[in-house]
């Protein structure tokens, strides 16, 4: 009966559920440190969802491209059609190998290069909502991985990881509108800060009104935020908004393609200014 | 209908969110299934179920992402009750409406909803208007393909069902 008259009220049940949400925003906002523990056990359930349904997608695949495609063509009876078809199919999977190969080629050199301890991971899913720019990999604490740790492509800097679980991590995209990564020009040397627009491009922001800055200029991590070592790529100036001796915006395009990112290396080395800390804090 | 579509269709549009849109990141055009969820529902079963699925959906959707919990989820309860209001007081059943009640919802979502966290953080990046726009319109195709096959294919395979030939004694 209660129900009945609450469902017959709706305007007093969207004041009671907006109050709620309201109070519940209020209580993250005044107190806001680390993760909060709603958010990492249901990541951490999702995550095992997430690679369920990543696994069904594979095996649905899988049995539509091994067995129903290929019985349709027996049926068809057209051995020349049939052998066409494996052929395409067979230099498609040597291209994506191919493909693949190239691209660990390339994280292995880096892996190489750098000279840091990193753990290789693959992207299993991407994020619950548009207005977050985030990834899901498949190494969480069991392998290392912990909040705050770099992520890396062969082309750049990625971003952070945010919320990590026992087998899985969620990495923070650095074009999220709430990531940012201090940085310094290659050129004039000049320091600022990258912040996401939300979009696919970044935003160069505090940057010194003496300091030299034009269209073309690359970015490097500058290592000062406690994240990201220092002389990771971040991207290419592509616009400059000056008024004056003011800067008004500064647009980056990163380094990265996001879109194309399959495997990343996570960071396991803190960097210096966060080691000395962690080293104090003990 | 049903806590139970309810909860199946936001867990499908969930599961559809994070493995088809990771081939769109970076991209202009973009889809937030849950939304299209809420907004269907604000449609065909009213204002209550409208805020009660935004609620739940928005609360879900947030508890899986980096922002703060709740905003998300107010953001959809508003524009659930909304869009159920509307859906009560106007005839909202061709595609041109309903076009336009999607891509309206969807604007007023990314108004709470940017609103809201600019508000929270402090910070100054403006309102992606491309992005937005992509993904109001991407909502708003969807939802209204979605809506016209809800009411088209039981009508057609009980029409091809009536069309059989019978048999003759």
């Amino acid at each position: 009966m209660a129900l009945l008259d609450i469902r017959q009220r709706a305007g007093i049940l969207f004041l009671v559920v907006t109050l709620g949400h309201i109070i519940l925003i209020s209580a993250q906002v005044s107190s806001r440190r680390g993760v909060p523990v709603l958010e990492a056990v249901t990541f951490g359930v999702f995550a095992e969802v997430q690679r369920g349904v990543s696994s069904l997608a594979s095996a649905a695949s899988g049995f539509w491209s091994g067995y129903v495609v290929l019985r349709d063509v027996r049926a068809e009876n057209e051995l020349l059609r049939e052998e066409l078809a494996n052929v395409r199919i067979e230099l498609q999977r040597q291209r994506a190998l191919a493909d693949r190969s190239r691209g660990l080629g390339q994280l292995l050199a880096l892996r190489t290069h750098i000279d840091l301890d990193t753990s290789a991971a693959e992207i299993i899913a991407s994020g619950a909502t548009p207005d977050f720019r985030t990834f899901t990999i498949d190494k969480g604490t069991n392998d290392g991985i912990d909040v705050d740790m770099a992520v890396i492509a062969p082309d750049g800097v990625v971003g952070r990881v945010v919320v990590p679980s026992a087998r899985a991590a969620k990495v923070q995209l650095l074009i999220d509108r709430n990531a940012a990564a201090g940085v310094l020009v290659t050129r004039s040397r000049a320091q600022g800060v990258v912040v996401g627009g939300g979009d696919d491009r970044l935003h160069l922001r505090y940057v010194s009104e003496a300091a030299d800055v034009a269209v073309g200029d690359q970015l490097v991590t500058s290592g000062i935020d406690g994240i990201y070592h220092k002389g990771f790529a971040i991207g290419e100036v592509t616009a400059v908004d000056r008024s004056g001796r003011v800067y008004k915006d500064i647009t980056v395009r990163p380094a990265v393609d996001f879109s194309r990112v399959e495997a990343v290396l996570v960071v396991r080395t803190p960097p210096p200014a966060r080691g000395v800390e962690e080293e104090g804090g003990l | 209908m049903t806590a139970a579509w309810v909860v199946l269709a936001t867990a499908v549009a969930l599961a559809l969110q994070t493995t088809m849109a990771r081939f769109g990141v970076g991209g202009t055009v973009t889809v937030d299934f849950v939304l299209v969820v809420v907004v269907y529902a604000s449609l065909t079963s009213g204002p209550v179920t409208g805020l009660l699925t935004g609620t739940f959906a928005g609360l879900v959707q947030d508890s899986l992402s980096s922002g703060v919990i709740g905003v998300g989820g107010l953001a959809k309860t508003i524009v659930g009750f909304g869009v159920g209001v509307i859906g009560t007081r106007f005839i909202v059943a061709r595609p041109l409406p309903r076009f336009v009640v999607f891509f309206g919802a969807t604007a007023v979502h990314a108004v709470v909803f940017i609103g809201l966290h600019e508000l929270f953080r402090a910070r100054e990046f403006g309102i992606p208007y491309a992005a937005e726009a992509g993904k109001a319109l991407g909502n708003a195709i969807i939802g209204v393909v979605a809506l016209q096959l809800a009411e088209l294919l039981p009508g057609a395979m009980e029409r091809r069902r009536l069309a059989k030939p019978r048999l003759r004694r």
